[in-house]
């Protein structure tokens, strides 16, 4: 425990370099050569302007959410990378130590966790949401611009060290959620954890501000006769989504910072002695990590309302539950976080309350998928892939919703409590549910964003991939969940485990094929644009006011503000030959210059989780005043906007 | 012309000032959490020295006079500013950032005078919540004075015009609330140990 600090480079040493195992030394090289790889093609094709001008200090949403969604999926291959290595390790690792050391194996599980919850499926909601909402209601841009990159960049600064634990280091041990005693400085000193604790919170701070960002957005700058019962399901949900978001995170703050003060400052709050009360940590951070699992959910469930609708041509069936279904969900969310630790020791009362909730919320979920039943009931489907992903969500969301009302029966708990029939059921709500949806919704608004269609093909390939991969990798976990395996085995000795392990091995293997099959899309689709394009701006006979504008969109998004007078009133003025109203514009519009203070913030950020992690104070210090430093420029930059002329011979419509 | 550009002017202070509001319920959860942390760890002394054996009244009481007088000083220098008188409105922040100044020096010097005792925060997981919950406060208000540092950099630097004036209207809601939180520290933690 008595480390050596030196002032200058805190506990950073050579003994950081990660030649404790090959596989994490090839992991490291890899992440690398990504980098260096990245950095070198900007280089060679002489982009480094554009990528600057363009993408990195542009504070239009489309960018930003552009680039957020690229970041997902880059974390959606390394969140993988570490799901098919755990599902080999657990093939092999009957009677045997597999391949995998102990202490690397626990990293992988942690770092696969944390990765998709807060690097992947973050990131690609929030980039949803920024593409897509202010196109929804019909808003030239998000209420704060430049605070919405900011956002981005903190997001990115978690992610970036996320990313250099692998090179710099180690990664936590101690699992996605971080409990104490174990996470505490006592029993796992070194960096793992303070990396895990300041990635997730550098990026939390970011994520706060989202939340404010898209509910000052949705509630305030709608195209007039907009009114919130006109809004469609995906703003709807944006909007729960936020505002769970503005409760719910300081929760994950507070918890995270106070295991902060723990590690970093002798402090007792978790720990075993002087005081500490480690239950507290369960509570602070499933207070955050319930309604977190609905923040990510309910903008899926948006998706699927779009895409269903869409693809079946008919209109939403029940709009108004759906409406109602998602606000009590939201509410709900905050009164089952108990369920994830009935075994803690709760009187019998306690945990009935909570259970009885946690069953309660399946009620306002099945109200939603019954919607989608009578949405597709009677209307013309069309099987694209946007489409395949829901409904195969529908089917396979409904076996883990059941496995869930199953986990809220506290007796029940008891016995499954830590095995893999967990894992099974929350990769059967996240998957099908979360990750279904999102990539429903890059393949349904691809084309708005980029004027071409990803090839419905290779689409269709990786659902099916992802489907039964889905079913072949989880399926097996809820049966070893009942014989009894517990979670986290890095190895173990039962006989009976192995072959549905190598099942679920196989399932991992289909799911690869499935990723693959997703970037042969993206590369098949840009290679054949020119066939591939859309002209029309509607490509899928859409109904929400983003198809009414060209593919991509202008910087300005409207060339001018419609007047909505009913749901789906684009879809309405189609068909009725009579166009959109719109509000008379003026003849220049004001856009909001590029700012420097996003990445400014995401390398502060970067700095101050570096220095915190590595005890170089030096750092965290100048990171900070760079970030403060930052916003206080901001303070007086004058001429933050600029004037373009939308009518450059732009249709409207 | 100018009527619009007014308009489109006072719908973003709109937006601003709900966002603001919005922000400020967020950082009032977070306070929450803190202080039923503080609640649940308020008995665990360890063996270690309580609040009755800490507490200095009289620290106490000037603190909490610096702070509540600093929300009418700032609360005035708003008011001057709706008013048109920037000069006054700038004089008043000062007085605000002494205020605030000469609170945090008092907090500053009672939280070293605990740890020199002893009493840090790695005493006990009373003393662990206590210095969370009252140095998360002090950090609120530093960032409101660098916050009004620099708005009265920029009341003597810039034309003084609608958006200084939302920036201080936001800036004297964030001190009020952190007026509101320092009551809440001053009768949850402070109050029950000298009844």
């Amino acid at each position: 425990m008595t480390e050596h600090v030196s002032l200058l480079l805190g506990r950073l040493g050579p003994d950081a370099l990660p030649f404790y195992s090959w596989v994490a030394f090839s992991g490291a090289l890899v992440t690398l050569a990504g980098g260096v790889g990245f950095l070198a093609v900007v280089t060679w094709l002489g982009q480094w302007r554009a990528l600057w001008t363009g993408w990195l200090t542009s504070v239009d949403h489309k960018r930003i959410g552009i680039m957020y969604i690229v970041l997902a999926l880059v974390m959606l291959v390394r969140g993988f990378v570490d799901a098919i290595m755990m599902r080999l390790q657990q093939a092999l690792s009957y009677n045997s130590d597999g391949y995998l050391p102990p202490e690397h194996f626990e990293q992988i599980f942690s770092s696969h966790g944390t990765i998709m919850i807060f690097f992947m499926a973050m990131p690609f909601m929030t980039g949803l949401l920024n593409y897509i909402i202010p196109l929804q209601i019909g808003a030239r841009d998000v209420a704060f611009p430049v605070l919405n990159a900011i956002s981005f960049w903190l997001t990115a600064a978690g992610a970036g060290l996320m990313l250099i634990s692998l090179v710099i280091g180690r990664f936590s041990t101690a699992g996605w959620t971080g409990y104490p005693p174990y996470s505490g400085v006592e029993f796992t000193p070194g960096v793992g954890v303070d990396y895990w604790i300041w990635s997730i919170m550098v990026s939390g701070v970011g994520t706060t501000m989202t939340g404010i960002n898209f509910v000052v957005t949705i509630l305030r700058k709608r195209a007039p006769g907009m009114l919130l019962m006109r809004m469609p399901m995906f703003t709807w949900t944006g909007l729960c989504s936020s505002i769970l978001i503005i409760f719910a995170f300081p929760a994950l703050t507070v918890a995270t910072g106070m295991l902060a003060l723990d590690r970093t400052l002798g402090m007792h709050f978790f720990t075993n002695d002087a005081g500490g009360n480690m239950m507290n940590y369960m509570n602070l951070f499933w207070i955050w990590g319930h309604p977190e699992v609905y923040i990510l959910i309910l903008p899926a469930f948006g998706i699927f309302s779009e895409v269903v609708a869409t693809f079946s041509s008919k209109r939403l069936f029940g709009y108004p539950s759906l409406v109602y279904a998602t606000a009590v969900i939201a509410i709900l969310s905050f009164t089952v976080w108990l369920h994830h630790f009935f075994t803690m020791g709760a009187s019998a009362n306690v945990n009935a309350v909570f259970g009885i909730a946690t069953m309660v919320i399946a009620v306002p979920t099945g109200v939603k998928v019954f919607d989608w039943l009578f949405t597709m009931f009677r209307g013309r489907i069309r099987f694209e892939p946007p489409m395949l992903y829901t409904i195969g969500f529908m089917c396979l969301f409904v076996i883990g919703g059941m496995s869930g009302v199953l986990l809220a029966i506290p007796p029940i708990n008891y016995s499954t409590h830590n095995t893999t029939f967990l894992v099974a059921h929350f990769h059967n709500m996240v998957i099908p549910g979360v990750l279904f949806g999102y990539l429903a919704g890059y393949m349904y608004w691809f084309p708005k964003a980029f004027g071409f269609h990803l090839d419905p093909t290779w689409g269709a390939r990786s659902f099916w991939f992802w489907l039964i991969g889905f079913l072949l990798a989880f399926m097996p976990l809820y049966l070893l969940g009942l014989m009894g395996m517990p979670r986290r085995m890095e190895t173990y000795g039962n006989a009976e485990w192995q072959p549905l392990l190598i099942v679920a091995f196989i399932g991992a293997c289909l799911i690869l094929m499935g990723i693959v099959c997703l970037v042969i899309q993206l590369w098949v689709s840009i290679k054949y644009r020119r066939a591939l394009r859309d002209t029309t701006g509607d490509p899928w006979d859409g109904r929400t006011l983003e198809w009414s504008m060209p593919s991509p969109p202008p910087e300005w998004n409207f060339d001018a503000v419609p007047v909505v007078t009913t749901r789906d009133a684009f879809h309405e003025a189609k068909y009725s030959g009579t166009p959109m109203k719109s509000v008379p514009q003026p003849g220049t519009l004001h856009v909001p210059r590029n700012s420097v203070v996003g990445p400014c913030m995401g390398f502060g950020g970067f700095c101050v989780g570096f220095g915190a992690v590595w005890f170089i104070w030096w750092l965290a210090l100048a990171g900070l005043a760079v970030a403060v430093g930052a916003l206080i420029g901001r303070a007086f930059v004058q001429n933050t906007e600029r004037e373009v002329a939308p009518d450059l011979g732009a249709k409207t419509t | 012309m100018i009527a619009a550009s007014d308009a489109v002017e006072e719908q973003i202070d709109s937006e601003t000032e709900f966002g603001f509001w919005l922000y400020l319920m967020s950082d009032a959860v977070l306070f929450s959490l803190i202080f039923a942390t503080f609640a649940v760890m308020s008995t665990n002394l360890a063996g270690g020295p309580g609040g009755a054996d800490l507490f200095d009244i009289k620290n106490l009481a000037v603190q909490t006079g610096l702070l509540l007088i600093s929300s009418l000083t700032i609360a005035l220098a708003h008011h001057a500013a709706v008013g048109g008188h920037v000069a006054r409105a700038a004089v008043w922040l000062v007085v605000t950032c002494i205020l605030g100044a000469g609170f945090l020096v008092l907090e500053v010097r009672e939280l070293t005078e605990f740890v020199v005792k002893g009493a840090g925060p790695d005493r006990s997981g009373y003393l662990s919540a206590f210095f969370t919950l009252v140095g998360t406060h002090g950090l609120h208000v530093t960032a409101g004075l660098i916050w009004a540092l620099t708005l009265i950099v920029q009341t003597t630097l810039t034309q003084p015009g609608p958006r200084l004036l939302s920036r201080l209207s936001r800036l004297t809601l964030f001190w009020h609330f952190l007026d509101i939180v320092w009551i809440g520290v001053f009768s949850l933690v402070y109050l029950p140990e000298f009844l």
